[in-house]
């Protein structure tokens, strides 16, 4: 076993964090959006509005690169588990590894094998094809969080194991109790929500600066802009309540399964039934008390038993060793749960201002829909951090210790790669997003340049890949 | 009485197998295009090149991930020493693929900007770094590893061999033949005529690669030297090396008659031929010298669970995949420029 604060140990997991971390906003934003993408172009099916198809047209250019950040991005995890810890995958593998198979052959085949259909494809198979090709790759988005997040709850409340006395080996014995653990469902909802609700909230801040930008030129906001603006602040306002609830089922979850997590997110320190909630404070691992804590009487019960007397558990019920770091996840998830407050706040302002019709011309309104563009993400990676720094010290919670999971790696080795990923992740995710933002800077064009929609996917395949388009023809090559 | 104890990690050995030698006939052809770049200077040629791939190399990079999740899955005890053990070529192989991934889409957005040359270098470079370290892990993978306890237990540069070198050379040859011979078949004009006379080089270069490499695999562990004396082994091994020949010939005859998908086939043979014959040298080892498939395989119960579902999955994921080439099957001309 090595040191909890060994620095190869710690390098491991800061080049995990740092890579997933990444990782995590490309797949979140796939999802997201492919799910637009599919309800965008069954609308223009539907209806044969050009204004669906512009839409589509202009985020499926997004939706390429996102989709290519988030492959190679998550090509780098799977070894990751091995080359950090390879400990854990020697142990866990026979469960975890199994899991993540399963996610690749139900659904990263399916997202690859069609996403050349939807990108390239539109002239070159019928349109209800074209359509289906849509919804695989959005089907397929779906099935991999479910699968991944199978497995990473699985790490947090696992069940169905045997423990192989000779190895320390976990051996499956019940794989539905496996796949459906007890995190699992909760998990799997706040994920999905947290999906839609950040490209929700990236899509509204792209109509918002549109709107601003027309605004100033004197000029009314295009078509596809306002139905854009309009169609991500229903989302908003639909999505936003709807996930603080799941938060809440799944807070109440974490605190049956993993108290110490709790304890450890709330800044408590012993056990109370009509406990304070900590609205701020700085929590000290070492005093083992939280420092300029700001309390609101009863407010801790009510929130995570749902009633004034419930008693909630404090970290020191729990031996130091087994204790997470409450002063990362005590910020995490405060910071996590007031971005969730402000999503809804703005969602339902946006329903406000639909009722006085003033949606679209109110710029106070736009100019916070446009500051709220990161919101959602930065939500998500916050939410992340507060679970999986909160599953600390072990990575199979209760039962193999993270100290006991990592590699035989040298810290020389480790310290080259950590800085080789930060120089290139920074280099190349930066420059992937400076290219989104210039891309989402441009305003959606409309059908008028061409008004037939059957060009419309001519058009599409030539913006998003200049060379594919035969002149003659008109057809792809 | 079946054995599954026995069974199951063979079965799996195939499959893993085919899994690595689909990858690397569909990644191959993807990541020699990008090492064409450097012979290749013209824009209009070069998207050319990139549009015969575009739409297929995310699925073609999911054979990867494949290959890592089973052996993450089904042989826990190789994927826990053997990526420790090739840390730094890993690493330094995925930071290559991340670069020549995103300039799919980069080189064209940043279009007639100066960061269209770093795209362009990337997508290169990258293509070229990530051939070499794929075929420096499997000469690494081949001459072995020390393992102490079922962990690795040796340094960080002990990959780093002649024969590890030789071998990712190798690869990178292959690889470009690979891209070339593709491009004969799925393209036109200038850029088709200068592939062939490219794949007549890299085939002369991938041939002495084959060749030295077959020649120096049996030096390095008794075992393996027996593998391929030994009667009656010989009987079964020896119609690899006469095959590799044959392909040669095939594939001269089909570059001067002009074929377009001959010399593409010879190159996956040639390749086909030299997987099987690492399989069969190593046999029956998953982490050479000391692990055999059965030291570092998963519990029977995790294997059988992961091969039902790989049973029905693996025919739909290929009838799918075989759909998507067809979508967007024959040649792409240079005509198909912009506008």
């Amino acid at each position: 076993m090595q040191h909890i604060h060994d620095p190869a140990l710690l390098l491991a997991r800061f080049q995990f964090a740092f890579t997933v971390g990444v990782h995590i906003i490309f797949p979140a934003f796939s999802i997201g959006l492919a799910a637009y993408l599919a309800v965008l172009e069954g609308l223009w099916l539907r209806t044969g509005q050009p204004v669906f198809l512009d839409l589509y047209r202009y985020w499926i250019k997004v939706f390429s690169i996102v989709f290519g950040m988030g492959v190679v991005s998550g090509l780098v995890m799977s070894y990751e588990f091995g080359t950090n810890w390879s400990l854990f995958s020697q142990k866990a593998g026979p469960i975890t590894g199994v899991l993540l198979s399963y996610e690749v052959m139900t659904a990263f085949f399916l997202e690859a094998g069609f996403l050349g259909v939807m990108l390239f494809g539109m002239n070159r198979v019928g349109r209800g094809l074209h359509f289906a090709a849509t919804c695989c790759v959005s089907v397929g988005t779906l099935i991999s969080m479910t699968w991944i997040l199978s497995s990473n709850s699985w790490m947090q409340t696992p069940r169905g194991y045997s423990i192989d006395p000779a190895t320390g080996r976990f051996m499956p014995a019940d794989w539905l109790a496996i796949i459906f653990n007890p995190s699992f469902p909760f998990r799997l909802v706040h994920m999905g929500l947290a999906a839609f609700l950040s490209v929700a909230f990236v899509v509204g801040a792209t109509g918002a600066w549109h709107m601003l930008k027309a605004r100033r030129a004197g000029k009314i906001s295009s078509e596809p802009v306002r139905v854009m603006f309009s169609m991500a602040m229903w989302m908003a306002a639909v999505v936003a309540p709807m996930q603080i609830l799941a938060g809440d089922a799944h807070g109440l979850n974490t605190l049956k399964y993993q108290p110490a997590k709790i304890a450890a997110m709330e800044g408590d320190w012993v056990s109370e039934d009509h406990a304070p909630e900590l609205l701020f404070g700085i929590p000290n691992m070492k005093t083992e008390h939280t420092d300029y804590a700001v309390r609101l009487p009863l407010v801790g019960s009510l929130i995570l038993t749902h009633s004034l007397d419930g008693k909630v558990p404090g970290m020191k019920d729990f031996p130091r060793d087994q204790r997470p770091p409450s002063p990362v996840i005590f910020f995490s998830f405060r910071i996590m749960v007031a971005l969730g407050v402000l999503m809804m706040l703005v969602g339902l302002w946006s329903v406000w201002l639909r009722r006085n019709d003033t949606l679209f011309t109110n710029p106070v309104f736009h100019r916070v829909a446009l500051c709220m563009a990161p919101a959602g993400f930065l939500a998500l990676l916050c939410g992340w951090v507060t679970t999986e720094v909160g599953r600390q010290p072990w990575t199979v919670y209760g039962l193999l210790r993270t100290s006991d999971s990592v590699s035989p790696v040298a810290l020389s080795s480790m310290a080259f790669s950590m800085t080789a990923f930060v120089v290139v992740y920074v280099l190349v995710f930066g420059s992937g997003m400076g290219i989104l933002v210039r891309m989402l800077g441009h305003a959606p064009q409309e059908g008028e340049h061409d008004t037939d929609p059957a060009h419309a996917p001519e058009i599409l395949a030539a913006r998003v890949h200049p060379a594919v388009i035969d002149p003659s023809t008109g057809k792809g090559a | 009485m079946m054995d599954f104890a026995y069974w199951l990690p063979i079965v799996w050995a195939v499959i893993l197998v085919a899994a690595i030698s689909v990858y690397v006939v569909l990644d191959g052809f993807d990541l020699g295009i990008g090492m064409l770049f450097a012979l290749e200077r013209h824009p209009g040629r070069r998207d050319v090149m990139v549009n015969t791939i575009a739409p297929v190399w995310d699925g073609n990079e999911t054979w990867m991930v494949l290959g890592g999740a089973v052996l993450y899955g089904v042989f826990p005890g190789a994927y826990a020493t053997l990526l420790p053990a090739f840390y730094l070529p890993i690493v330094l192989m995925l930071l290559a693929l991340i670069f020549r991934g995103v300039a799919f889409e980069f080189r064209i957005m940043t279009r007639g900007t100066n960061r269209e040359g770093v795209w362009n270098t990337g997508f290169m470079a990258g293509s070229a770094i990530a051939a070499f370290c794929q075929g420096a892990i499997l000469g690494g993978v081949v001459q072995g590893i020390r393992v102490v306890d079922g962990a690795f237990a040796g340094g960080p540069l002990d990959w780093l061999t002649p024969f590890s070198i030789l071998c990712g050379l190798s690869v990178m040859c292959g690889y470009a033949l690979l891209g070339a011979t593709w491009l004969i078949w799925r393209t036109t004009g200038v850029l088709e005529a200068s592939c062939r006379r490219w794949a007549a080089r890299l085939a002369v270069g991938l041939f002495i690669g084959i060749v030295a490499v077959s020649l120096w695999t049996p030096l390095l562990h008794a075992p393996y030297l027996r593998r391929w004396t030994d009667w009656p082994n010989i009987a079964f091994v020896a119609p690899v090396p006469v095959l590799v020949v044959v392909l040669a010939a095939l594939f001269v005859m089909g570059l001067r008659r002009g074929h377009s998908k001959g010399p593409f086939l010879c190159a996956l043979g040639w390749f086909f031929l030299c997987l099987s014959g690492l399989g069969i040298t190593v046999w029956p080892y998953a982490v050479p010298p000391g692990l055999t498939l059965w030291d570092v395989s998963s519990p029977p119960s995790s294997q059988f669970f992961q091969l039902i579902g790989t049973a029905i999955l693996l025919p739909i994921i290929l009838t799918y995949t075989i759909y998507s080439y067809h979508v967007f099957r024959g040649k792409v001309t240079e005509t198909d420029g912009y506008h």
